[in-house]
């Protein structure tokens, strides 16, 4: 695919080039980078899992078993804000975004190194308001922040929290903006923009979410502030204000939020797809262009969170058309993914069995959101536990099956490590199986009128809140057994090589560990991408 | 019923079927896709394996004609629902003339109802089998949200402002209603049960309940309490006789229809709107009057009479 040779494994590389905290602290190195959140995004997905734990342990008991209704309160509203803010959303981007940008696109480092460096910081700085409002003693006003309750009503450490996640968006902006630049500016030649892999694509529609969404979540949070500090009446009608203000301007964010958490797994599954079936993507130029139609749409769809907010009769249809509308895009994908595997040389090695997972589990998330588009339905499942599985179908069957596909695929690249493929393959089974059972009582439950955010619940409900307790023990234990196989094959790992996949793409043609610079000489790119026809894949 | 495991709600509305047959189609549509993504994976994914390790299959493009298909067949599924879905929305928004009107008022964590002919409950509703109700709702704190599973219907109920939400009962019965939008620490205690009774048994029911008169005698009284009666009953202010539903001259040349959000506007802002030919001399009853009063005074001005075009629906 290009001209560099590749080197050999050992040698200097971005893991050992330099040694010592400081070298990791001050570092501008993408790579590392994308280490740092790494870690940091692991810690907040653990400490999210664990409130997540606490309450699915609570709800075996009608009258709950185990927390105060206030604990349980700030448990989901501690829960939300982390998986959404401090999880979910930096994830896959901030990780092998970071990671990945540069590297498949054939540069040196990131259009901006030290902003990129910012970010982490700043991301840090927002994620310690966070926690300080969680030790301090919670917030509980979910991580949704409706008004009048945030601004008026609520105790707790509404400003800390609401802070967090103001200066949080910070991060995802300046990333967002680096990435952007990147993609333009820093391509390789030969790299032109129908070469370069759906990765790329994913993420470009992602950061320009993250560019225009976020400051409108920034200004949101700011008047939330303004009111609960100096009672500025803005959303609370006591003040003059109107309630419902502040649920537009939300979801206008939020919405479009849904799709920088879905998009770049998305991408990542492309990857995936392609790489473990040994074939060109099938249909390009329309998986690519669906990416950039969920990007526009998604901004316009923000009203079907408010079908029962007493949004006029005319609005509630145009938002539910619209709505609908997301649903064809999407629907593209699953379809050019599945084409993709047709006479391929299809393999089920871990990452490839995640992206599996990720088809299914998000097909099945995608289609019942056709539930809550439509108005007559969604009227009777707002706000119950359906809309709670729809959406885990989503961002966790969908956005974290698909990262954790990316961090099993790319880890070898990371590390220059190999991971036990058995139980690799094994940990991707139990978080499907486990998944399932936690989240699809949860749609029945809906169905039957069970509310969301309740801490005690009438008693025939018990049933599947039981089942779905069940359920998340084994998904927790799914979720564990990759922490321990990646730890330990950090030192114990036998060496990847510089492609373990026989993949394609631009990152697989230098050393693992990459060197600082990460190739030796700048690629020429000569071909598509995802040339898995030509012979000279070789497989290690 | 999956044995013995119910997969629904009862249903004990008049909406509650149709809602039910649109939620099978779905549920049919999309286990017939999840089949056909899932059976075809499993297919491609068997019969396509890697079987030497450096096989190098052959390269396919993708397929224009597959791409259309793909693209028209959902499009044609989605648009086949939203206009099922938004019809039956349509039809389902719009209460009967004819409804009999309950005022709710959610506050943290109960639920105040109260009837026209003035019984009040607490997180408990009664109402007649087979007549029409329609809920006019409002807060005195946050957002709240009245949600009857086995009816099916659900509203939220904001501070400031009047939702409104109607059901007909078809099943005698007591079912769950719960507050759907989470409100504070107790928002899971705030719930209740809608008694549906024949006809003559809640007849009975409510000559039996304490009444503290109607709710239109609270309001007559208040009226004179707050001195409404001294501008409102001697021409300086316009009288209310007809006046609910009735289009109202303003100030500005512009009219509008006295439903409750204009009436409540009117007696707590009332320099928004003024009407034509009188003096903007009303002072406002902001924090004077509670939520509970002004609907008593709605209901009293109602039955003062109402014009022909019934308002306060939407
Ligand atoms: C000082 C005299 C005054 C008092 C006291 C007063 N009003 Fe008024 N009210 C007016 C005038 C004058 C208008 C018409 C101008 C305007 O719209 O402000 C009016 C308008 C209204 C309207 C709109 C009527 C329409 O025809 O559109 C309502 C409703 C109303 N008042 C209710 C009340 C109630 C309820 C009270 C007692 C709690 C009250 N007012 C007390 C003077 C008064
Ligand atoms: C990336 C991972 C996850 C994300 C992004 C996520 C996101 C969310 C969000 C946004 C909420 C709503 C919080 C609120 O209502 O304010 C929520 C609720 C909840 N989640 Fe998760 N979640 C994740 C993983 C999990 C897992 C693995 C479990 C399994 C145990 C879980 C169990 C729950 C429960 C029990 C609730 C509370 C439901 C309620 O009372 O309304 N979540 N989650
Ligand atoms: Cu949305
Ligand atoms: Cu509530």
């Amino acid at each position: 695919m290009s001209t560099t040779a590749v080197a050999p494994t050992t040698g200097v590389n971005y893991l050992n080039a330099q040694y010592g905290i400081r070298s990791w602290l001050l570092t501008t190195d993408h790579k590392r980078i994308a280490l740092l959140y790494l870690g940091s995004v692991t810690f907040f997905f653990l400490i999210g899992g664990a409130a997540a734990v606490l309450m699915r342990l609570h709800l075996i008991e009608p009258q709950g078993a185990l927390l105060e209704p206030a604990t349980y309160n700030k448990m989901f509203s501690m829960h939300g804000i982390i998986m959404v803010f401090f999880f979910l959303i930096p994830s896959i981007p901030a990780v092998m975004g970071n990671f990945l940008v540069p590297m498949m696109v054939g540069a040196r480092d990131l259009a901006f190194p030290r902003l990129n460096l910012l970010s982490w910081y700043v991301y840090i700085v927002g994620g310690l308001f966070t926690l300080y409002a969680v030790v301090a003693g919670g917030v509980d006003t979910g991580w949704t922040f409706y008004t009048p309750l945030s601004t008026t009503y609520a105790n707790g450490n509404v400003m800390a929290a609401a802070l967090g996640v103001f200066i949080t968006g910070f991060s995802s902006i300046l990333t967002g903006l680096n990435f952007v630049v990147t993609i333009h500016k820093m391509r390789a030649p030969g790299l032109t923009w129908f070469r370069l892999p759906l990765f790329l694509w994913a993420i470009y529609a992602t950061s320009i979410i993250m560019i225009l969404g976020t400051p409108v979540l920034a200004i949101t949070l700011l008047l939330v502030a303004l009111e609960r500090t100096f009672h500025v009446g803005i959303f609370d009608p006591a003040l003059g204000g109107d309630p419902i203000l502040f649920q537009h301007l939300f979801w206008f964010y939020s919405h479009p939020a849904v799709y920088i958490m879905i998009l770049p797994s998305m991408g990542v599954v492309s990857e995936l797809v392609t790489c473990f079936s040994r074939k060109r993507i099938f249909g390009y130029s329309f998986v690519a262009f669906s990416s950039v139609a969920i990007a526009v749409i998604s901004f316009l769809v923000w009203g079907h969170h408010m079908f029962v907010s007493g949004q006029s009769v005319y609005a509630g249809l145009v938002f539910s058309a619209l709505s609908f509308a997301v649903a064809i895009p999407s629907a593209i994908k699953v379809f050019n993914w599945t084409a993709t595997l047709y006479k391929g040389s299809v393999s089920y090695q871990a990452p490839m069995l995640y992206a599996l997972g990720f088809i299914g589990l998000f097909t099945m998330g995608g289609l019942t959101g056709l539930f809550l588009a439509s108005l007559a339905t969604d009227i009777h499942l707002h706000d119950t536990y359906f809309v709670i599985a729809h959406f885990h179908y989503i961002m966790v069957g969908g956005a974290l099956m698909g990262y954790l596909g990316g961090l099993h695929f790319w880890w070898p690249k990371m590390t220059g490590r190999l991971y036990p493929d058995g139980w690799a393959r094994f940990s991707a089974l139990v978080i499907f199986i486990g998944f399932n059972l936690t989240f699809f009582p949860q749609y029945i439950l809906g169905y039957l009128g069970m509310p969301r955010r309740y801490a005690v619940y009438p008693e025939e409900f018990q049933v599947l809140n039981v089942m779905s307790s069940a359920g998340a023990s084994i998904l927790a234990v799914g979720y564990l057994i990759p922490l321990v196989y990646f730890i330990w094959s950090i030192r114990y790992g036998p060496p990847a090589g510089p492609n373990p996949w026989g993949a394609k793409g631009l990152e697989w043609e230098t050393p693992s560990p990459p060197p600082t610079e990460n190739f030796e000489e700048v690629p020429v790119v000569e071909e598509e991408a995802y040339a898995y026809g030509e012979k000279e894949a070789h497989v290690v | 019923m999956w044995f013995g495991f119910p997969l629904r709600p009862e249903q004990a509305s008049t909406i509650a079927q149709g809602i039910d047959h649109l939620y099978y189609f779905l549920t049919a549509m999309d286990l017939f896709f999840t089949g056909i993504i899932f059976l075809t994976i499993f297919y491609f994914a068997i019969r396509y394996r890697r079987r030497k390790k450096d096989e190098t299959p052959a390269q396919i493009e993708g397929s224009l004609p597959l791409e259309v298909a793909w693209t028209a067949i959902p499009l044609v599924l989605v648009v086949v629902t939203f206009v099922w879905s938004s019809s039956l929305f349509i039809r389902n928004a719009r209460p009967p003339t004819a409804a009999t009107e309950v005022f709710v008022i959610g506050k943290q964590w109960m639920w105040q109802l109260q009837h026209p002919e003035g019984v009040r409950e607490i997180d408990e509703l009664h109402v007649p089998l087979g007549r029409p109700i329609k809920l006019t709702m409002t807060s005195e704190d946050v957002i709240h949200d009245f949600f009857i599973p086995a009816f099916r219907v659900k509203k939220d109920v904001v501070p400031g402002q009047y939702s409104t939400l109607w059901f007909q009962a078809t099943k005698p019965g007591s079912y769950h209603f719960f507050c759907g939008q989470y409100c504070g620490v107790s928002h899971a205690l705030m719930r209740g049960e809608v008694i549906v009774m024949q006809p003559q048994d809640y007849e009975r029911w409510l000559s039996g309940s304490k009444k503290a008169g109607t709710m239109a005698d609270a309001g007559a009284r208040l009226y004179e309490q707050y001195a409404c009666i001294t501008c409102h009953g001697t021409g300086k202010g316009p009288p209310f006789v007809n006046l609910y539903g009735s289009q109202v001259k303003l100030q500005d040349g512009s009219t509008v229809v006295a439903d409750d959000a204009y009436l409540r506007e009117s007696i707590l802002v009332p320099s928004a709107k003024i009407v034509a030919g009188y003096e903007p001399i009303m002072p406002t009853f902001k924090g004077q009057l509670s939520e509970e009063q002004i609907l008593q005074i709605l209901a009293y001005i109602k039955s003062l009479g109402a014009a022909e075009r019934k308002a306060g629906q939407e």
